[in-house]
Parts: structure tokens; sequence; C-alpha cells
């Protein structure tokens, strides 16, 4: 198990699910090892207000949502098998709405 | 796990992973290599003349709003000798562009561009919203869209600009792909993959980000911190293009280059010479480009302003239609192509 303090930040119109808040303080218990993966389930359960399928397809990540660990994009890190740290800094933009 | 390095400059940490390449880049380099691109892109089509005056299309949201930002540093570093112009359409619908209209005002003011706006309202007498209360839901896209189309014209002529560049990236390009493969468009898959388009009595139109990904707009005006609006319009919960859009998302899932992928394959697309093409035509009623003997938006005018708004959702109208037209109906002004050699006189809003 592993307690971790992270900052969450929802933007590209995707606060809209999460109580149109745009950043999270969350502080978290996961079970080894402490993936993205687990972490989408955490918000999906925990956070996620509204419309689950804008969010989810099936137990991953939609598509059209961007992802930057600590400001990097998450495709360098692993995607969803990243080992979540202590302290870090996770952002979903949601490329699907309007330009 | 040692940081990646940048692939193109081999000092610094890379950032991003591109669709388009899968090279992993740092974020000095992603931003020098997406405005090349556009650059090029621009170069390549030939799509300005120096002096040019150029409208934006701006609506607010990420594509637009990152269209001006790199539209005005091209036009800076280049020197294209570009007047910019921002240009948007208030469609009327309250809770949604007034809000991204509010982002545009700022725009206005980081870019430091003369910004015009013409609404619905003033142009047809119609809201989106009032349609909405008139006709429901059902088709409300299409007047948005036929309306959209035609006052971005209008507004353009108004500011005597003759070009009009919008920010279509490459999903959208792959998504029409599709969406008129799915429909049997023939004229408009034809259309819909063109850098740029122009008809004898239309403005010209481009798309610098034809090849821009999507994915490297939201990370660069991320990166960048641009200010921009992001909400789903509140009229359009699931239209067509949403379908065709999720299924892009998913292929782009699969395989990164399936957007550019689709988009070549719109474009090989020949059609065989003995295949009837629906003509151009004007206006009778008000002068701008129709198939028929009036344009959409005047069929669509006709049918609120008569209370039978199937009349120009139809495609053929039916001979009891054409009884002639009450008096007293709203109807659009006339048409005319901007005189680009004249100033222009219309008042640009100055807040």
């Amino acid at each position: 198990m592993a307690t971790l303090a992270l900052s969450l930040h929802f933007g590209g119109g995707m606060e809209l699910l999460f109580d149109n808040r745009r950043d999270h303080e969350i502080t978290i218990t996961l079970p080894a090892p402490a993936d993205v993966r687990l972490l989408i389930d955490w918000i999906a359960t925990n956070l996620l207000q509204e419309r689950k399928e804008l969010f989810l397809e099936g137990p991953s990540l939609r598509p059209g949502i961007l992802v930057l660990i600590n400001d990097t994009d998450w495709e360098l890190e692993g995607e969803e098998d990243y080992q979540l740290k202590d302290g870090d800094d996770i952002v979903f933009i949601s490329t699907l709405h309007g330009g | 796990m040692p940081p990646k390095l940048c692939a193109l400059c081999d000092t610094s940490r890379a950032i991003i992973k591109r669709p388009k390449t899968g090279q992993q880049i740092c974020k000095e380099c992603f931003f020098w290599v997406f405005e090349t691109e556009v650059h090029n892109t621009i170069i390549g089509a030939k799509l300005f003349k120096h002096g040019d005056k150029v409208a934006i299309g701006a609506s607010g949201g990420k594509d637009s709003t990152v269209l001006a930002y790199v539209m005005k540093t091209l036009n800076e570093r280049y020197d294209y000798g570009l007047d910019l112009y921002l240009l948007s359409i208030d469609e009327g619908i309250t809770g949604y562009r007034d809000d991204s209209l509010e982002t545009v005002k700022r725009n206005q003011q980081q870019y430091n561009l003369p910004l015009k706006i013409l609404g619905y309202e003033e142009l047809y007498g119609w809201t989106m919203d009032k349609v909405v209360a008139k006709i429901g839901k059902k088709n409300n896209c299409t007047y948005c869209g036929v309306f959209r189309r035609q006052a971005l014209d209008r507004g353009a002529a108004s500011l005597g600009v003759d070009h009009i560049v919008t920010g279509h990236n490459a999903d959208d390009i792959a998504e029409t792909v599709l969406m008129n493969i799915m429909r049997g468009d023939i004229a408009r898959l034809g259309r819909c993959t063109l850098i740029c388009t122009q008809g004898e009595d239309t403005i010209r139109r481009s798309k610098p980000f034809k090849y821009a990904y999507e994915k490297e707009i939201v990370m660069y005006a991320y990166f960048k911190k641009l200010d921009y609006f992001s909400t789903e319009c509140i009229y359009s919960p699931d239209a067509y293009r949403g379908h065709a859009r999720v299924f892009l998302k998913d292929l782009e899932a699969a395989r990164p280059s399936a957007i550019i992928d689709i988009i070549h394959s719109g474009e090989a697309f020949e059609v065989n010479e003995d295949v009837k093409m629906k003509t151009q035509q004007t206006c009778t009623r008000c002068g701008y480009i129709a198939s028929n003997d009036l344009c959409k938006a005047c069929a669509l005018l006709e049918g609120l302003e008569r209370g039978m708004p199937s009349l120009g959702i139809r495609e053929r109208r039916k001979k009891e239609d054409d009884t002639p037209m009450p008096e007293n109906l709203r109807t659009i002004p006339m048409f005319q192509m901007p005189d680009v050699n004249k100033a222009a006189t219309v008042e640009l809003s100055s807040s």
C-alpha cells in the first residue's frame, strides 16, 4: 500500500464532469503497484460527478483525452503503467470539445 | 528511468510524443516544429500574398485561439505582410456563445488584433435560442451551420477582407471525409480536403491547420498557456459528427497516422467525368452562392418566418410551397463581394 498526495487538473471541458472544478488536491492510499490505471479507476469511482462515458471507455481512459504527468505527455511515461510518486501532478485535457 | 532527451536538439528533456511522427521532442522544439509546419503548409499552398487582408474565424475555442496566435506569430516572423482581423459569429446561444465571445474579446486584447462580431440576430433576425424555441433541438445544427457559413462571408465582406482562415485541423478534416463517405456526398467529399476553396462569388477560405493534429494543437495551447473556451454546445449533445469523431479517436489510438491517411484517401478519390454534379448559381433573393434558386439560408429563413420549418430542411420544394412570399417577412440583405481595394468602413468593436 502506498499513500500519495497528488494534484489533479481537468481542462478542455472535462472540468464540467468534476463539479466544474479544474484543480483537485487528493491524498489516496492505493495497493502496489500504484499506477495510473488505478488512479483512473479511483477518479471514476470517487471524483467523477456525472457522465462516466465521457471519461471512460470500458475500463480505460476514453480516447481523445490527453494526459500529462508532471507536464510531460503520458505517452512518454508509460501511460497507464506509470508508477505514481508522492507529489505527482496529473493533468487531463479533453480534445473532444468544439474548437 | 532517466529522462528521455529530445530527438531534435538532443539537449532538453522530451515532453511530447508527436502523433504524426512518433518523435519524442522537448517543449522549445515542439513549438518550433509546430509553427514551422504551419508555415510550410501556408507557403507550399501559396495561401497569401503580401498585403492580403485576412480574417481569422474566431470562436474562442482551442483551434481558432491557437490559429490566431500562430498566424500573428508567423506574420511577424516571416513578414507575410498580412492585415489580420478576428471575425466572430454570435449565434445567439445563451450560456454558450456569449461566454466564448468573452474569450474572443480577451484574445483581441492579448493579440492586439481588431475584432468584428456579427450576430445571427442582426443578420437573420433569429438567434439560435429563438430557432430552437421554434423547431426544437432536432435539425438545429443544420440551421446553425448554414447560417454560420454565410455569416462568416458577410462579416468578411463588411471588413473588406478577401480571405478567411479557419481553425479546421487534420482531425476535423478526417472526420468530414468519413461523414461524406458515409452520406455518399461526393460533391462535398471532393471539396472537404481542399486546403483552400474559392468560387467566383465566394470569399477565399483556407485551413492552415489542415495537417495539424488536434493533439498537438491542444498541447500547444496548454504549454503556451493560451486562453481558450471549451464547453459543448448546449443544443448539440450528440450530433452525427460526434460518432465520426469517436470512431476516429479509436482509430488514432490504434494507429496515429490514421488521421493523415484518411485525409489522403479523401484526396485520392476521383469522380467519373460523366457523374452529374450540381452546378452552383446565385440565390435569386439574396445574391449568395446557391445550388437552387434560393440559397439554403434563405430557404431555412423563409421556413422559420412562415412557421413551416420543413420548407428549408427538405431537399426539394413541393409545388404547393411555391406560393408567393407573404410581405413583411424578414429576408437577408443582398450579398456583395467585398471590394478589397476600398478601405473597410465598418466599425470595429473597440472594447
